[in-house]
C-alpha cells in the first residue's frame, strides 16, 4: 500500500533551490503527522554529493537519479525519472514547489502517473490520513479545500508560504542511487540556451519584499525611484497591467489576476488603484502598503497602512528613512 | 500545417466570485463569460502560423453550450473550424478529465501545434496542457513568450521565462506549447470576421462519440475533488498614516513597518 510522504527537490547548476526546503519542512510535517517517512527525489548531473544532508531535513532516503541528460530541467525528461521511482517507493503523498519548473513537472507527471494534483497550495494538511489540500482559486477571489481520490495524492505548495524549519546538521539521510532510464523519446526537447537575467534580480513569486508601480508612475524613467526603495527593502519591483501594457514595465513583472500571483511579507502599491484584477494578485501578501493621492482609491481597502500622498514625494523619502535603520 | 488551439471559457476577470449555497461552487448568475485570457494568446499564435504556414486552425473546447460563443470568437477571429464536447457528463471534471476528452478529440484529428493557455483564470490549475501532451505522448513546452516553427526540420525553437532567466527549448513536431503574456497581442475579431463565423463549423460532441465512458470523465472521473470553498481571508482597511508632510508620512510609515508590523 502507499506510504509516506515523497518530496522532489528543485536544483538549478547543482544548487538545491529555497522552495525545495520550505517543501521539505511541510513534507516533514506531514510524515509526521502520518507516523510514516519522507523520502526526496534529487535529479541532477554531479548532484550526489548534495543528498545525504537532506537528512537534516527529516528526509529517510534520498533517490539521486544523476545524468548528464537531468542537468538542466526538461518535463519529459524529469517525469521520466520520477515516474520509475515512485513506482518503485510507492509513496502516499508526492509534494514539490509551485515554482515555474515544479507547476510544468508535476502537471506531466500526474499525467503520466493518472493521479490528481492539487496545484499551487497555500496549506496541506492530513485529515484521517489523506491529504487535504487548500489552494486559492479565481486568483485568490474564493479558496478551494480539495481532496485526491487517487495515489499518490500530488500536490505543489507556493512560494514564500510554508515555513522552512531550521536544519538539524548532525542527520544524515540514505542515498540510493537510480537510474532515469532515459530512451530517445524522453528527449525530444532540449535546453539550447539559459539566457540569465540581470544577477540580483529576485523573481516576483519568491520574493520577500515588493515595491509595484501602476499608471499613478507616469512614465518608465521614473521607475528608478521604486528600484531604489526596492534595492534597500532588499525587494523587487512589480507592476499593475496598465503599466505593462503602457510598455512601461516587461510583461514579466505584472502582478495579478492575468500575471503573477504573488505572496511576499510586504507589498508596496504605488500609483495603483487597485482593480479586482490587480487585487487578487496580490492580497495574499502579509502586510500591503498603499501610496495613492487619492484617498478614495479601491487600494485603500486592502491596505494595512495606506498613506494619501503624491508617490513622488512619499517614495525618495521612505528610501531615506529606510536607509537608517535597514 | 494543422494546428490546434484548445479554449476554455471563464468568467470575466471583472466578476465578484461568490459561494453558492452547496458550498463548493459559484453563484453563475450574474456572470459574463469570455474566453480565458491566456487562451486567446494560443488562438492568436494558432492563426499567426496558419498565416505563415498555410494550413487549417481548430478550435476546440469542453463545456456546456454557452462555449458556443467563446469558440465562434475564435472563430471570428479568423480560425477555421471549432469543436465542442457538449455533454453534461463531462461537467465539474478536474484537469484529468478534461486533459483525457480533448485527448480523445484531438488524437482523431491531424496536428503539427496544439496549442493551450497556461492557465485558466478561473480554476487556475495549470495542468491542462501538460496532462494532454503526455497523454498524446508528445512533448510541451509550457509559458512560451516566443516560438518559431521549422517545418521543413519538424521542430520548434521556443522561449520560456523561469525565476531570472529565459529558457531558448527546442522540441520535435508535433508539439503542445502552452501561451501566456508577451507571446503577441490577440487581435479582435472584425465585422466581417464575425459575420463569416456564422457558417463556419463547429461540430459538438458527446462523451460516447469519443469512445470514452461517461464515468471517466467529469465529476465521477476526477481524481481531484473539491470538499470546500470558502471566501479568501477578509482584509479590512487598515490605517492611514498621518503627517504634516509627505516626508513625516514617509517617516512614519517606516517606523510603522518597523516596530508595528516587524517586516522591515
Ligand atoms: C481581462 C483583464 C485582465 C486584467 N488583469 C490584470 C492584472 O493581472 N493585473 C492588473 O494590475 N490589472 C489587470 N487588469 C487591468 C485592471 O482592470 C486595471 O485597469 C489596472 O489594474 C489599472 O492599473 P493602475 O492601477 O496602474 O492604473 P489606474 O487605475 O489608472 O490607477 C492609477 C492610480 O495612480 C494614482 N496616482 C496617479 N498619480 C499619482 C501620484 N503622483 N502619486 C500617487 N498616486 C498617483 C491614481 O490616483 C490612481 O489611483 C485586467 C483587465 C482585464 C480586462
Amino acid at each position: 500500500m502507499a506510504q509516506g510522504v515523497m518530496v522532489v527537490c528543485e536544483q538549478r547548476d547543482g544548487e538545491i533551490r529555497k522552495i525545495s526546503y520550505e517543501v521539505l519542512s511541510e513534507g516533514k510535517r506531514l510524515a509526521d503527522k502520518l507516523g510514516a517517512e519522507m523520502t526526496v527525489v534529487l535529479l541532477g548531473s554531479g548532484i550526489a554529493d548534495k543528498a545525504a544532508a537532506l537528512g537534516g531535513y527529516g528526509a529517510s532516503k534520498v533517490f539521486v537519479a544523476d545524468d548528464p541528460n537531468l542537468a538542466v530541467y526538461t518535463a519529459e525528461a524529469y517525469a521520466k525519472a520520477i515516474d520509475g521511482i515512485v513506482k518503485q517507493a510507492d509513496p502516499a503523498i508526492l509534494l514539490m514547489g509551485a515554482s515555474v519548473e515544479g507547476k510544468d513537472l508535476s502537471a506531466r507527471l500526474a499525467g503520466k502517473l493518472s493521479t490528481g494534483l492539487a496545484m499551487d497550495c497555500t496549506a496541506v494538511r492530513i485529515d484521517d490520513g489523506r491529504l487535504v489540500a487548500t489552494r486559492p482559486i479565481y486568483a485568490g477571489k474564493a479558496f478551494a479545500e480539495v481532496v485526491i481520490s487517487s495515489f499518490p495524492q500530488m500536490a505543489t505548495t507556493r512560494p514564500n508560504v510554508m515555513t522552512v524549519t531550521p536544519p538539524d546538521t548532525s542527520k544524515s539521510a540514505e542515498v540510493v542511487k537510480v537510474d532515469a532510464n532515459l530512451s530517445a523519446d524522453d528527449l525530444r526537447t532540449k535546453v539550447l540556451e539559459v539566457r540569465k537575467e540581470a544577477a540580483g534580480k529576485i523573481d516576483l513569486t519568491e520574493a520577500d519584499v515588493i515595491v509595484s508601480g501602476g499608471r499613478g508612475m507616469k512614465g518608465p524613467e521614473n521607475y528608478k525611484i521604486l528600484e531604489e526603495l526596492a534595492t534597500v527593502l532588499k525587494g523587487t519591483v512589480g507592476a499593475s497591467r496598465s503599466a505593462v501594457d503602457a510598455g512601461w514595465r516587461s510583461h514579466s513583472d505584472q502582478v495579478g489576476q492575468t500575471g503573477k500571483v504573488v505572496t511576499p511579507n510586504l507589498y508596496i502599491a504605488c500609483g495603483i488603484s487597485g482593480a479586482i484584477q490587480h487585487l487578487a494578485g496580490m492580497s495574499g501578501s502579509k502586510v500591503i502598503v498603499a501610496i495613492n493621492k487619492d484617498a478614495d482609491a479601491p487600494i485603500f481597502q486592502k491596505a494595512d497602512y495606506g498613506v494619501v500622498a503624491d508617490l513622488f514625494d512619499v517614495v525618495p523619502a521612505m528610501t531615506e528613512e529606510a536607509k537608517k535603520i535597514m | 500545417m494543422e494546428i490546434i488551439a484548445c479554449i476554455k471559457q471563464v468568467p470575466d476577470t471583472e466578476s465578484q466570485i461568490k459561494i453558492a449555497p452547496d458550498g463548493k461552487s459559484i453563484v453563475q448568475n450574474d456572470i459574463k463569460w469570455v474566453m480565458n485570457p491566456y487562451d486567446e494568446f494560443g488562438v492568436e499564435e494558432a492563426l499567426k502560423l496558419k498565416a505563415k504556414n498555410g494550413g487549417t486552425v481548430t478550435v476546440v473546447s469542453v463545456g456546456p453550450k454557452r462555449v458556443t460563443e467563446s469558440i465562434r470568437t475564435a472563430l471570428a477571429m479568423g480560425a477555421d473550424k471549432g469543436i465542442l464536447v457538449e455533454d453534461a457528463a463531462t461537467d465539474d471534471g478536474d484537469s484529468f478529465t478534461i486533459a483525457k476528452t480533448l485527448a480523445a478529440v484531438v488524437k482523431n484529428i491531424p496536428y503539427d501545434v496544439i496549442f493551450c493557455g497556461q492557465r485558466a483564470v478561473d480554476d487556475d490549475e495549470a495542468q491542462v496542457g501538460a496532462m494532454l501532451a503526455e497523454m498524446l505522448n508528445i512533448p510541451h513546452v509550457s509559458l512560451v513568450v516566443k516560438e518559431e516553427v521549422d517545418l521543413a526540420a519538424k521542430k520548434v525553437t521556443a522561449e520560456k521565462p523561469i525565476e531570472g532567466a529565459t529558457l531558448v527549448t527546442e522540441s520535435s513536431l508535433p508539439v503542445l506549447l502552452t501561451t501566456q503574456k508577451g507571446l503577441n497581442e490577440p487581435r479582435y475579431a472584425s465585422l466581417p470576421g464575425i459575420m463569416k463565423a456564422k457558417k463556419k463549423p463547429l461540430e459538438t460532441k458527446k462523451v460516447a462519440d469519443l469512445g470514452l465512458n461517461a464515468e471517466d470523465v467529469g465529476l465521477a472521473g476526477s481524481k481531484l475533488k473539491i470538499m470546500a470553498l470558502t471566501p479568501p481571508p477578509q482584509r479590512s482597511a487598515g490605517k492611514i498614516v498621518e503627517g504634516e508632510t509627505p516626508q513625516e508620512k514617509a517617516a512614519a510609515l517606516v517606523k510603522l513597518l518597523r516596530e508595528e508590523a516587524k517586516i522591515i
